[in-house]
């Protein structure tokens, strides 16, 4: 029995009309990687594996805003990111951005999204080609694209290199080059040359040292007041999508399970995910103990065996009856969308009240 | 201070001058300078830095793991021993029995063809002499005291069977076997996720209690140091530019790159406002080091004194010292926050 057979609908109203003001409209995004069986699993008749990594994730993005995506490792979050740009085809579910039908566009038109929505990626040492120079690299994308005249390509190249902060004559020279943190600038400024509307940064500073993740998501906070990006911010790092986000989403195990604006889902975290994960995050200041309350409790579940019903009830200590087999829906209240049977209107019996706003701290 | 300190009231492990050198084709890198520092029975001590400012290069020369041609000298004092000048043979002993070590990556610390109980059996037998039968009832009661669940069945797993996790714990439990009195750990939740950080770092806390074992934690990450050290450290450059106990290091820190760190992070100013970044890079240590403090070229506080000579580490408060000139002007944290 799968889990995507109880999957009740989600966010009914929201799909039906999309809003002038959206970028992304994600509906119902379901992605699965198979998995390699063996000889002998075959002969033994081992029914066929598929990791699901996004199980039906709905959520959407505004214009000019910059949404967090947080979540550990095999949430989907990564995956996500690439489906949004193309690297990965969905196997189920929709994309929108602005209206158009990102899932079914061809040739040109999927040409012009790509330009439109561009793609930073966590490992500048692997992302960048490592025999071309910083130069040959922006102009690729400049030439592919066809952003500039030939003659026009020179002023183009000075004046991106100086956007992100890079010196002029750093067009000669190669990505070995460079520190980290200056080839994460490369990417951003790959990413600029085709002057995007929306970039999906994908754990855009996790590689850096902290002294110099400041400067880079500074040189993004800037780009995006000065070029009214919309910004994707995909990263496990709470601090820093707090520190930049309008609005979060947390996603485990291959599901959105909350989304809100990013303060009021800080400071009062609904989904018992959300709160385990925020309350696990060391503090900096030590007069306050974080290491006191008890851990939660549990390994991540492998997203091959993703656990029935809410696949967190089995690390969840406000679990109860029904949890293990209803899959919550996102239900949106008071700005903020939760999928947890402790907010669901219609759910089973929920527990004695009091439970909803006290962070956890059991005995 | 006295080189020779064997009372109980003294501290457990003394690290003096310890100078280590890599040979590259570059030329010499010298990775740790004139580092000194103690730690005390049952004490956390945190080194923090950034990468390349030589914390884990320490944790592995206190332990003799780096070769020849690499160079090590100074004085780790252990009991009434040089760990650096002490015999192969008794370098086995202590490193078998007395101070164990953890690492970052579980998946290649352990070895993948043994399964976690032999791993564990092999450690115990080292240093102990008990019946196989005795010795598998200890293992099993190792692996339940790191937490794992249903230990006697776990013994027979082989790390690729085991989460990121479990494997830290797994390396834990083998750490452990000795019974050590001293436990380095290099990033040890670094490679996990957070509740799952959150999880180590207790046990650590709670194995510290239970033992009263000292552990060196080496991490990049303010706020493990926050949460766990009593104690913490700041390299810079192969250099300790700050040691302090973490409260005195977190209201006030007394040198400008320490400052600096703790202003880089997001918690220091509005949501969406600009961060504060150390601006450039950390010195490459195969380059001739300029002359004066090393922090100098990217420091907001710099005067001509601190590039004239390199600033000594001073005492600058109780049980606080620092390598700053201006350790006593600069301001606390939340001064420039507000």
């Amino acid at each position: 029995m799968t889990a995507a057979a109880h999957r009740p609908a989600v966010a009914t109203d929201e799909q039906a009309a999309p809003s002038a003001n959206a970028a992304f409209e994600i509906d119902g995004l379901v992605k699965t990687f198979p998995v390699q069986r063996t000889l002998f699993d075959r002969l033994k008749g081992e029914p066929k594996l598929a990791v699901r990594a996004l199980d039906g994730v709905t959520l959407r993005a505004e214009r000019g805003e910059t949404l967090g995506i947080v979540g550990e490792s095999g949430c989907g979050k990564s995956t996500l990111s690439r489906c949004l740009v193309r690297l990965h085809e969905p196997d189920a579910g929709s994309v929108h951005y602005r209206g158009d039908d990102v899932l079914a566009l061809q040739g040109d038109a999927l040409r012009r999204y790509h330009r439109k929505v561009q793609m930073i990626f966590q490992d500048p040492y692997s992302s960048l080609n490592p025999r071309m120079s910083v130069g040959q690299i922006l102009r690729e994308a400049l030439g592919v694209h066809n952003m500039r005249p030939p003659k026009a390509i020179p002023e183009r190249l000075r004046e991106l290199l100086d956007m992100v902060g890079l010196p002029v004559d750093s067009a000669d020279r190669m990505p070995h080059e460079f520190s980290g943190g200056q080839r994460q600038r490369i990417g951003i400024a790959r990413a600029l040359a085709l002057e995007p509307e929306t970039l999906v940064a994908d754990e855009l500073v996790s590689a850096l040292d902290v002294s110099v993740q400041a400067q880079v998501i500074n040189l993004l906070l800037e780009l995006q007041e000065r070029l009214h990006l919309t910004v994707l911010f995909v990263a496990h790092d709470l601090r820093l999508v707090r520190h930049i986000s309008h609005r979060v989403a947390v996603m485990y195990l291959g599901r959105v399970v909350e989304v809100g604006e990013t303060e009021a889902l800080f400071h009062d975290p609904r989904h018992p995910y959300t709160r385990a994960l925020l309350s696990a995050a060391p503090s900096l200041d030590p007069e306050h103990t974080t290491t006191t309350t008890e851990a939660v409790r549990g390994e991540l579940p492998s997203p091959l065996r993703v656990p029935s019903g809410c696949a967190f009830h089995p690390r969840c200590s406000s679990a109860f009856e029904g949890c293990n087999v209803r899959v919550p829906g996102l239900v949106e209240r008071d700005g903020r969308e939760c999928a947890c049977h402790l907010f669901d209107p219609d759910g089973a019996v929920a527990p004695a009240s009091g439970v909803e706003r006290r962070p956890e701290v059991r005995p | 201070m006295s080189p020779v300190r064997t009372t109980s009231a003294g501290p457990l492990l003394s690290v003096r001058h310890l100078e280590t050198t890599f040979h590259t084709q570059r030329g010499p890198l010298h990775a740790v300078r004139d580092v000194s520092f103690d730690v005390g029975a049952g004490e956390v001590l945190g080194i923090v830095g950034e990468s390349g400012s030589g914390k884990s290069v320490t944790l592995r020369s206190i332990l003799r793991l780096l070769r020849p041609p690499t160079k090590v000298t100074g004085e780790v004092r252990w009991g009434d021993e040089n760990l650096l000048d002490v015999s192969a043979r008794r370098m086995r002993q202590v490193t078998g029995g007395e101070i164990s070590m953890i690492f970052q990556e579980p998946a290649t610390a352990l070895n993948p063809v043994l399964t976690v109980g032999e791993q564990i059996l092999e450690s115990l037998r080292e240093h102990e002499r008990l019946s196989a039968a005795a010795a598998t009832d200890r293992a099993a009661e190792l692996l339940d005291l790191v937490g794992i669940p249903s230990p006697r069945e776990r013994l027979k797993a082989y790390p690729h069977e085991f989460s990121g996790g479990m494997r830290q714990r797994a390396m834990i439990a083998i750490a452990l076997a000795s019974s050590p009195r001293l436990l380095l750990a290099d990033e040890p939740t670094t490679a996990l996720d957070v509740t799952i950080q959150d999880q180590i770092l207790k046990l650590l806390l709670r194995l510290r209690e239970q033992l009263g074992m000292s552990v060196i934690l080496v991490t990049h990450d303010l706020g493990v140091v926050a949460q766990t050290c009593d104690r913490v450290t700041v390299m810079y450059a192969g250099r300790l530019v700050e040691t302090a106990p973490v409260r005195a290091l977190f209201t006030q820190p007394r040198h400008a790159y320490t400052l600096g760190l703790r202003l880089s992070l997001p918690s220091s100013v509005g949501r969406r406002q600009p961060l504060k970044p150390i601006p450039g890079a950390p010195p490459d240590l195969r380059a001739l080091l300029p002359p004066g403090c090393p922090f100098a070229p990217r420091c907001g506080f710099v005067t001509d004194a601190c590039r004239a000579e390199e600033p000594k580490r001073r005492r600058v408060d109780e049980d606080h010292t620092s390598a700053c000139i201006h350790h006593d002007t600069l301001p606390a944290p939340s001064e420039v926050a507000a």
